[in-house]
């Protein structure tokens, strides 16, 4: 007030207060300072840390799910890995197993047509002994027949009807 | 130059001085209703009602309000406290925004229209901000360290030869209890005085041509263009002293908070 009064009659020195200014200065910055240390600045804070957290929480949730990705994709790759040993097993099994029964088959195959072979062989053999006997009795009567009726001799008696057919057919078997 | 303006005129150019920044009350006599009181109340409001808008929700995804304040409180949080202070740095958040925005808004109040007067160019609201700083970097070395220990290390800096004390101490006392608050609130006045005081010398200077002759009226547009560059670089002004201000404070809560000085 003092300084006012002053002011009117004299150019003041700036660097003097007044007592007006100094006391609503105090009173002003004390209740800007309340306010926004009760309704702003909290809330601000709030807001910061409210993000940070959701940034955070982002980052973490992104590790995380990364972190799945990779061991799923270990797992699957491990899993892959045995199921291609596997059917390499497996296959060589099947190809063991296929030789092997191709082997088998063979053999039994061979064994068989060897079978057959030697049946085929026994009856010819048979048939030919067969052959032989009956040839030899039918041509020994035959020619017998012959003989008898070319020499008008009867040979009836078998024994050396027998012996004359044996002779013949070995003369006959010598000049071959 | 004065003589050609007072041969113009005839009345002659009186040049703005302190006398300019003693506004009369407004209503009556009462010293409690002039300008500079008007504005920091207004000041206080503006301020207030800005923040608590911005802030109320407290979104993680910002609002442009909200992200404006923000915008305003984060710089004064992490350039100024944190990088400043860093530990335990939140406490003094609130005085140090408060400090920004409350001296931010009264000087810019020197260059919007209508209202076209910088607070701060009256030197009361300076020292009052300035004894708060005073009073919360002591208080807060006083509290961290014990008075003891505090007064101590201010009058006998630790790591320096005894001799050097006859110096020293008497220069540490003048620094910390006279020369910083002092410094504190003159530079912002000063700014904001002279700042204004060169804004009015072209504004009115520039009106003052308009009354002359025909050659100062040509002349004046160029007073009022510079008067309008200055405004611009008034604005930086404004803006770098409330930056600074706060700094400072930032700076000596810091140091008092440190274990040495």
């Amino acid at each position: 007030m003092q300084f006012l009064n002053l002011a009117a009659e004299e150019k003041l020195n700036p660097l003097i207060p007044h007592t007006a200014e100094i006391v609503v200065g105090v009173i002003a910055f004390t209740l800007l300072y309340l306010t926004l240390r009760k309704f702003v600045t909290p809330m601000f804070e709030k807001a910061f840390t409210e993000r940070t957290n959701a940034i955070q929480g982002g980052i973490e949730r992104a590790e995380k799910a990364q972190l799945e990705a990779q061991r799923a994709l270990a797992q699957y790759t491990e899993q892959l890995a045995k199921a291609q040993a596997e059917a390499q097993v497996l296959r060589e099994d099947a190809r063991v197993q296929g030789a092997a029964i191709i082997d088998d088959l063979r053999t039994k195959a061979q064994e068989e047509a060897a079978r057959i072979t030697a049946t085929a062989h026994a009856s010819i053999e048979a048939e030919r002994q067969q052959a032989i006997t009956s040839l030899r009795t039918e041509v020994g009567a035959l020619a017998v027949e012959l003989a008898s009726k070319i020499v008008g001799e009867s040979l009836d008696d078998a024994a050396r009807q027998s012996r004359v057919v044996d002779r013949f057919l070995e003369d006959l078997e010598k000049s071959k | 130059m004065r003589d050609l303006l007072r041969s113009g005129t005839g009345g002659g150019f009186v040049p703005p001085s302190s006398s300019d920044f003693e506004l009369p009350p407004i209503f009556g006599d009462n010293a409690y209703t002039t300008k500079p009181i008007f504005l920091v109340f207004f000041s206080v409001i503006l301020i207030s009602v800005f923040f608590i808008l911005a802030s109320r929700k407290a979104a993680v995804v910002p609002s442009k309000l909200q992200f404006a304040g923000e915008s305003v409180y984060g710089f004064v949080r992490n350039e100024l406290a944190k990088d400043v202070i860093g530990h335990d740095f939140l406490r003094f958040v609130p005085y140090l925004f408060t400090l920004f925005t409350f001296i931010l808004v009264n000087n810019v109040f020197g260059i919007v229209p209508l209202l076209q007067f910088p607070t701060m160019s009256r030197i009361s609201f300076p020292y009052v901000l300035a004894l708060t700083v005073y009073l919360v970097f002591h208080y807060v070395g006083i509290r961290k360290q014990g008075a003891l220990k505090y007064f101590k290390e201010i009058m006998f800096m630790p790591g320096v030869p005894k001799a050097a004390y006859i110096l020293i101490t008497p220069l540490e006392i003048l620094t910390f209890f006279v020369v910083r608050p002092l410094t504190l609130a003159l530079r912002l006045f000063a700014n904001m005085f002279a700042g204004h005081l060169l804004l009015l010398v072209f504004i009115l200077g520039g009106e003052h041509l308009l009354q002359g002759v025909i050659g100062l009226k040509l002349i004046s547009p160029f007073a009022f263009a510079v008067g309008i560059v200055l405004t611009f670089f008034e604005f930086m002004v404004q803006v770098l002293q409330a930056y600074i201000f706060t700094l400072l404070a930032a700076l000596y809560i810091a140091g008092a908070l440190a274990d040495e000085h």
